[in-house]
């Protein structure tokens, strides 16, 4: 009978020259339109100029505003692929064994990711985030803001409001420095297993992944209220947390299935068949649907009650110029594009159905962002245009050259695994 | 003779063997009427060349249906019927119909693939099943083939293709 050794189980991908061709060709592209943007935002658009007697609008906002979208997006794609390694191993999924390599090889972004996100916090503090100026606490203050006072221990405690926000620092702090300790661990014990073999490692592997998943519930959550709902300081919505999740989440997995479908396009992966690719597929069908499912939780909620202080979110974007046709972008993107798509089994298991998909649904879930971070940044300044479109091919081809590269060290598959056997005759 | 009467049993013991007889005895020019097992065996219906089951066609169709029905239902209701205003919004505020249109469409999905389900493998309550071999409950799987339906294949051939691809037992059965 036909067994998973019969493979080539020490195989590696090879990052070769064209692969890396390409992928800077994207980047170098989105570095010439991201300049391209700047130059006309710089020296071409002055409408922002002295409007209603407030500050001026500067180009290099917009350009904050999109650095942390891509910030907090490609965090979320990098984590979610350890997330979804320590899931299967949580879960005792035999499965996915085979693709656990592409799943933890996302994981290499983090460092990147922190080192990015604390920099452009500390440049572009007062662009992005309302409470970092030290006037809206100052109850003398024409601008005092009772609100955002009520609410400036979250950020400040246990300093004086206003002046540094070391909580907040801390939490992004830890959350990545966690992060990074728990994806090394994960990532180093199954490097192990391919050296010394034996099924202690799988126990050790599930007892960290769930510490991790555990540590990671309370994190994302947390981590979304920092960097993206501190952005409407005003607002509030209970479930964000697991709106953010889900936009991550299926970013991710669409990640993940793209980055399948290129390796065996590339005639790796042998023991990697239709049946894994379909169970892909269904992960995207379906955690789209839930990211569906959460959105519209939120808005029919705030729609329904109509209280001034929650609707003001969607009238912010619903009524605008700028923002009002994304959100149809948004929806019909991460929503009605997968679920009719991806709706039948042949879909799912044709790779050219998938590759269109997960490609849209990635742009699809940055739109997503987009939408919550421009609107509280920028107001009407904001926008879709070359700016954003570059940088988002910037940071694209970035996490495609980390994450293949590091892919290319070790071997693809983790040739130890008590449940490659497992995974090798998945039929379903 | 008469079609869906008259049938040989071969009862196998193993999973494997029971594969590799379906191919040999397919092979053979043999029609297999139906194979019975305990359990769900991976890639028997593969081997027995069945076609996709078209469920998930009926399952959309009737979807389909209550998502139409849902909306119909309550747009007539709240612009033409009995129009009311609530919370303040138009009569007719599409995003309140979802709710009710999402789980209308749940419903009639799965109310409707359950009785094509039990329409098309004939599993009316007052149904008589028609047991083959007793012991496809317990541990042994069993391939039933109808003779009528391979008039060609002479008996002894389909016999000794069943012993020969590892058969324990080769035996007839009858129905009224």
């Amino acid at each position: 009978m036909a067994q998973a050794s019969n493979y080539n189980l020490d195989q590696k991908f090879d990052f070769t020259a064209p692969v890396k061709k390409v992928i800077f060709f994207l980047g170098g592209l989105g570095a010439v339109l991201l300049l391209i943007g700047i130059i006309a935002a710089a020296f071409g658009g002055h409408h922002g100029a002295g409007e209603e007697g407030g500050h001026a609008f500067h180009w290099t906002k917009r350009l904050y505003a999109n650095l942390w979208i891509n910030n907090v997006y490609f965090t979320g794609i990098a984590i979610i692929g350890v997330f979804f390694f320590a899931i299967q191993y949580a879960a005792q999924a035999g499965w996915s064994t085979a693709l656990l390599r592409i799943m933890i090889s996302f994981g290499n972004w983090l460092p990147i990711a922190a080192v990015l996100m604390l920099a452009t916090f500390f440049i572009a503090n007062h662009d992005l985030f309302h409470w970092t100026h030290s006037y809206i606490f100052d109850i003398n203050d024409p601008e005092y803001d009772r609100i955002i006072d009520g609410k400036g221990n979250f950020f400040y405690w246990p300093m004086e409001k206003g002046s540094f926000p070391i909580f907040y620092i801390v939490r992004m702090v830890l959350f990545f420095g966690f992060w990074i300790f728990f994806f090394n661990k994960l990532k180093s014990l199954s490097l192990e297993e391919d050296i010394n073999g034996g099924t202690s490692y799988w126990y050790t592997i599930r007892k960290w992944s769930a510490i991790f998943l555990v540590f990671f519930a309370v994190s994302s959550s947390v981590s979304a209220w920092d960097w993206v709902l501190s952005i409407d300081t005003h607002w509030f919505s209970t479930l964000f947390g697991w709106y953010v999740f889900a936009s991550w989440f299926v970013a991710g997995l669409s990640a993940i299935t793209l980055v399948t479908i290129f390796l065996k396009d590339q005639g790796y992966l042998e023991m990697v068949n239709q049946n894994h690719i379909h169970d892909l597929g269904k992960f995207v069908f379906a955690f789209s649907i839930f990211w569906t499912y959460i959105w519209f939780s939120q808005f029919l909620l705030i729609y329904y009650a109509n209280i001034p202080e929650e609707s003001v979110y969607f009238i912010e974007r619903l009524s605008s110029d700028v923002y009002g046709p994304y959100i149809f972008v948004n929806i019909v993107l991460n929503f009605v594009l997968p679920f009719l798509v991806l709706m039948t089994r042949d879909a799912k298991r044709h790779n050219i159905f998938l590759k269109l998909v997960c490609t849209l649904i990635i742009f699809g879930h940055w739109v997503d962002f987009f939408l919550m971070v421009q609107p509280g940044t920028l107001g009407h300044n904001g926008g879709l245009g070359l700016m954003e479109v570059g940088m988002l091919l910037v940071y694209g081809a970035a996490f495609a050259f980390v994450a293949l590269s590091h892919l290319s060290k070790k071997n693809l598959v983790p040739k130890n695994h008590p449940m490659l056997e497992e995974s090798y005759h998945h039929h379903i | 003779m008469e079609r869906d009467k008259h049938f040989i049993l071969g009862i196998f013991d193993d999973e494997d063997i029971l594969l590799s007889a379906v191919k040999e005895v397919r092979a053979a020019g043999v029609k297999i009427h139906e194979v019975f097992s305990p359990y769900p065996v991976h890639g028997l219906d593969e081997e027995l060349g069945y076609t996709r089951s078209r469920l998930p066609i009926a399952a959309f169709l009737f979807g389909l249906l209550g998502t139409t029905l849902a909306l119909t239902m309550q747009f007539y209701m709240m612009k033409f019927d009995w129009p009311m205003i609530i919370g303040g919004k138009d009569h007719a505020a599409f995003p309140d119909f979802i709710p009710v249109t999402f789980e209308l469409t749940v419903l009639l999905a799965a109310f409707g693939m359950v009785g094509v389900f039990m329409i098309s493998s004939n599993l009316k309550p007052w149904a008589q099943p028609r047991i083959f071999d007793l012991r496809s409950t317990d541990d042994k799987h069993v391939m039933a083939i109808d003779i009528a339906s391979n008039g060609s294949v002479d008996l002894e051939q389909i016999k000794s293709a069943l012993k020969n691809s590892g058969a324990t037992e080769v035996n007839s059965k009858s129905f009224e």
